[in-house]
């Protein structure tokens, strides 16, 4: 089979030894199973995030992009340039758009570039791993490699902010988007349905400066997922994963809840539904063990 | 007040909606509300704004100046983007947010000691000084912001999470060393000096 070839952007949290890092590991063999090759987009650099604007100002933000944009385009030509992380995904989407629809931001940020030595004709489209997922391999081709249906498990797909809005997938609503429950779905889970805090965000960065409003946000998120009766949330988000899974303990502390619930990502339940082991999966790289996907990782078939 | 606030009390005299339009990300937008309300009820952290983005923009337009950049409302914007996907005039209301804040901590008349401004700043120096996030400092940046013993009282307040984290080798010790950097990082910090440079000369900040 020849592969799917696309320029990866991991971004910062997804390098060894970050907080995504399980997720980096965990969609190799996912990638594998269907065919997408990712090649690394040589010497990336940070997109700036969603809090970089306060010292960043806009075009710092958008040439830290267009460097990104420029070198996919120069290394690895005709290829989408594909980020897992919604941030990433984000500033760089914003980036290409902007810099398209408006000649003199061109010319300015390539007036920048070429301090570094690069340039932008502005031919590479910025795409989230989840569109390449739905739009290039679909359902059905995500279905085929499952030899371990994750059978008997109730997962709340919590989706998040920013790989929904402002952009989000395609053909999907803002307000209630169906994608992820369908991943639930293709690999034979049973999604949480009428999980009201789909949406909701986590507080993002503010998780940092405003932890007691963020933790509002979290336990809301998970206190749903209970309420509904899942066993594990899912999410897209390198961000959301992360506050939602390491705060709870602090809520606990502070609130007397008894939170333990395990926050996966998507690729997590592909990979183990694929047959993926334990570490493939990066199920190693959990605060709260997500005991029964570990479990189904190490059973044999 | 700083020189740059100065100057542009001065060059827009009463025009405060003008200074916003030439200045600040997106600005030329704000004419455009209608005062609906579905923003400010779409805010996750809503609640805890003293004006919301239908506010702010009305002050604007009222050329209430220092009230608005001295708000420490837009730096409560968590970039959920539920007001940009909900405005029914597709203001791109996050980016508006972000550009005021930007603005105020530009001119220096931002809240003073703002946590997320702090947070903002700090992730800003981490990420420009080698190209790529270094979390573990970022981390410790942030916990030592408002100094040493204050610093030490929050790493021992978030201990077991660093822990845990580290046991999941999702955060990494030896970062504290350098760690992930970009290759290119001289030519990152001359290409966004020139970004900033044009920017500046843009707005009217240098000549």
């Amino acid at each position: 089979m020849t592969k799917k070839q696309y320029a990866f952007y991991p971004g910062c949290s997804s390098q060894k030894g970050a907080s995504a890092s399980n997720f980096a590991t965990s969609i190799e063999v996912m990638c594998e199973k269907l065919g997408i090759q990712l090649n690394e987009i040589p010497d990336w650099n940070c997109c700036s995030a969603s809090i970089g604007y306060g010292d960043g100002g806009l075009l710092p933000r958008l040439v830290l992009n267009a460097r990104n944009l420029a070198l996919a385009e120069q290394h690895l030509p005709g290829q989408d340039m594909v980020s897992g992380c919604p941030a990433c995904w984000l500033s760089t989407r914003e980036t290409a758009e902007k810099l398209h629809e408006s000649g003199s931001l061109m010319a300015e940020a390539n007036e920048a570039l070429k301090e570094a030595g690069l340039s932008f004709k502005g031919t590479v489209r910025a795409r989230h791993i989840v569109e390449v997922l739905v739009e290039d391999v679909g359902f059905a081709g995500m279905k085929q490699p499952v030899v371990k249906p994750l059978e008997g498990m109730k997962i709340a797909g919590y989706v998040g902010c920013q790989t929904n809005r402002p952009f989000g997938i395609a053909g999907e609503s803002f307000e209630n988007p169906q994608y992820l429950d369908k991943m639930i779905e293709t690999v034979g889970a049973e999604p949480a349905s009428g999980y009201e805090q789909k949406v909701t965000c986590c507080g993002g960065a503010l998780a940092f400066s405003e932890p007691d409003k963020s933790q509002k946000q979290i336990r809301d998120i998970v206190e749903s997922a209970y309420d509904h009766g899942a066993e594990m949330i899912v999410t897209p988000c390198q961000l959301c994963q992360a506050n939602v899974e390491i705060y709870q303990s602090e809520i606990n502390k502070k609130q007397g809840t008894k939170f333990a619930m395990p926050v996966v990502y998507y690729s997590q339940l592909l990979t183990v539904a694929y047959g993926g082991s334990l570490k493939q999966a990066g199920l190693d790289g959990h605060v709260i063990q997500p005991e029964k996907l570990q479990q189904i990782a190490v059973r044999q078939k | 007040m700083s020189d740059h606030n100065q100057h542009a009390v001065a060059h827009y005299r009463n025009n405060f909606l003008r200074e916003v339009e030439d200045r600040v990300e997106d600005g030329e937008w704000v004419k455009m509300c209608m005062q609906c309300g579905v923003c400010a009820g779409s805010c996750p952290f809503g609640p805890h704004w003293e004006h919301s983005p239908q506010k702010i923009f009305m002050m604007i337009r009222a050329g209430k100046r220092e009230e608005v950049l001295a708000s420490d409302s837009m730096w409560m914007c968590t970039s959920c983007y539920n007001c940009i996907v909900r405005c029914p005039r597709k203001l791109p209301i996050t980016h508006i947010m972000h550009g005021l804040a930007h603005y105020a901590h530009r001119l220096g008349v931002a809240p003073k000691g703002q946590p997320t401004r702090e947070v903002a700043r700090l992730f800003w120096n981490n990420l420009a000084r080698s190209g790529r996030v270094n979390e573990l400092r970022f981390s410790l940046a942030m916990y030592f912001k408002d100094g040493f013993v204050q610093g030490i009282k929050n790493s021992l307040a978030m201990q077991g999470i660093g822990i845990g984290l580290m046991k999941a080798k999702r955060l990494n010790p030896m970062e504290i060393l350098g760690g992930h950097k970009c290759r290119d990082k001289d030519g990152i910090h001359k290409m966004i000096a020139k970004a900033r440079e044009i920017e500046e000369r843009k707005q009217g900040f240098t000549s």
